[in-house]
């Protein structure tokens, strides 16, 4: 049989499958997912792959926004122009982030104002990481090099996530994000080089952030209950732990090129796995923080309510804007036809 | 029903006084077709257009947009998507290399 034969048969037959899975719709919907088949708004899903769905979308939403804030600290502080334009344009991208990510979420059937609704009465959560203090200018550097970095790390394999939209966003946001931890990057090495002071800065910067940084790949594989699914359903491609190590082994490359060091003396390369080892993470802190304790959580949710509040005036003279146009439109419409 | 963000059950009617949602298109160089790029909350078209623009095209992407508000998009149905699309797989008469023709024959 011609290759060309054979591949319109497993095509074809493909297709004939599909229809079995109208009979059997949690098998047929795996299989398209263990057949890398994306699956789109209104295609059959579990309602638990949607409510999963929902969760880690809303939730990845709300950490772009919030994560705007403790940059966003630095903007009138900024120590060039040039750092000044950059700063501003990193804002402004993850509030599209944020945007894209809500958008994606709604195909699933919750609306923009439920989700915010969830965010600024608690009920959702968003990364641990926005509830740390940018104290100098370094932890900006910081912040786009290690919270950018590990963010890139987590979102990478999500464009390749079973649900269409999802992944769609995700390819967008990674094109965006490299320049995001490359900008942090040159502010620590221009600090690197520079005075005593600025020396001393980017290190108690990278001090601070480290820990919590590579907290925000969440908990540990065996206290994350969800992981399992979220892996057969290739909602998630790796676990948590397996890309918390990957992100350790580069960044232990990484600050060797500032001169600085990682606050972690367990930090080793070991010949045999071919990794490195590092030191336990404290999750009582991480569940703190986590749980509204950490140094920033109140300032962070009181920020974004009052920026929904006082936004709300404009949102409603917008909406009587276009309704008074709308009015206008059907009344020269009579007027017309009175008319004639 | 518009493809993306309308779902025939499950979606619960937006809250008064929200924006309408709106698909959005971007032409990403002259010559090319609009591509679906995503969506947005817009009071009205020309919002939408503006802030298409902050959100989609911060980095050349497009050179026009165009917008629909999504309640006005129709698609089609998943479910039929056997129905409508499987009858195309057993014609493949309908491409060049079912046909089996000499090697020397040159230049078609
Ligand atoms: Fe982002
Ligand atoms: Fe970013």
């Amino acid at each position: 049989m011609g290759g060309k034969m054979y591949l319109w048969l497993q095509t074809h037959c493909l297709a004939m499958n599909d229809s079995l899975s109208i009979q059997e719709p949690e098998k047929g919907f795996q299989d398209r997912i263990d057949r890398e088949i994306r699956i789109e708004p209104r295609d059959w899903m579990p309602d638990a792959y949607r409510r999963m769905l929902i969760r880690q979308i809303s939730q990845h939403a709300h950490s772009e926004i919030v994560g705007m804030l403790p940059e966003g600290n630095w903007i009138t502080r900024a120590p060039s122009l040039r750092r000044k334009v950059t700063l501003i344009a990193k804002v402004q991208d993850e509030a599209g982030h944020g945007l894209y990510l809500y958008a994606a979420a709604e195909t699933l059937g919750i609306s923009r104002d439920e989700m915010i609704d969830q965010l600024h009465t608690g009920k959702a959560k968003y990364s641990s990481i926005f509830n740390y203090p940018t104290l100098t200018w370094a932890d900006i550097g910081v912040i786009g090099w290690l919270v950018d970095g590990a963010a890139i790390m987590n979102q990478v394999p999500l464009c390749r996530s079973s649900y269409g939209p999802y992944s769609r966003a995700m390819v967008r946001i990674c094109k965006e994000e490299s320049f995001h931890q490359r900008q942090g990057f040159e502010i620590l090495l221009t600090l690197s080089r520079g005075s005593a002071a600025q020396k001393r800065m980017c290190q108690d910067a990278i001090n601070r952030w480290w820990w919590p940084s590579i907290m925000m790949f969440g908990p540990s594989d065996d206290a994350s209950p969800h992981t399992g699914q979220s892996m057969r359903w290739k909602i998630k491609r790796f676990t948590n732990d397996e890309l918390r190590q990957r992100f350790v082994n580069v960044c232990a490359e990484q600050v060797k090129i500032l001169g600085m060091t990682l606050p972690d003396p367990d930090l080793v390369w070991n010949e045999q796995t071919g990794q490195y080892d590092f030191g336990p993470i404290d999750w009582e802190e991480f569940r703190n923080v986590i749980n509204g304790n950490g140094p920033c959580n109140r300032e962070r949710m009181a920020a974004r309510v009052r920026a929904h509040e006082e936004g709300a005036w404009v949102r409603e003279a917008a909406t009587a804007h276009e309704l008074r146009l709308q009015n206008k439109r059907i009344s020269s419409v009579k007027e017309n036809s009175e008319k004639s | 029903m518009n493809p993306e963000n309308e779902l025939s059950s499950n979606n619960p009617s937006p809250r008064a006084g929200s924006w309408p949602l709106w698909e959005v298109f971007i032409r990403s160089r002259q010559g090319l077709d609009h591509k679906h790029a995503g969506s947005l909350h817009a009071a009205d078209a020309r919002m939408a257009i503006e802030n298409a623009r902050d959100v989609y095209t911060r980095r050349m992407e497009g050179v026009s947009i165009w917008v629909v508000e999504s309640r006005h998009l129709h698609a089609s149905d998943p479910d039929e998507a056997g129905a409508l699309y499987d009858p195309a797989n057993d014609k493949i008469y309908r491409h060049p290399t079912f046909y089996v023709l000499p090697d020397e024959l040159k230049n078609m």
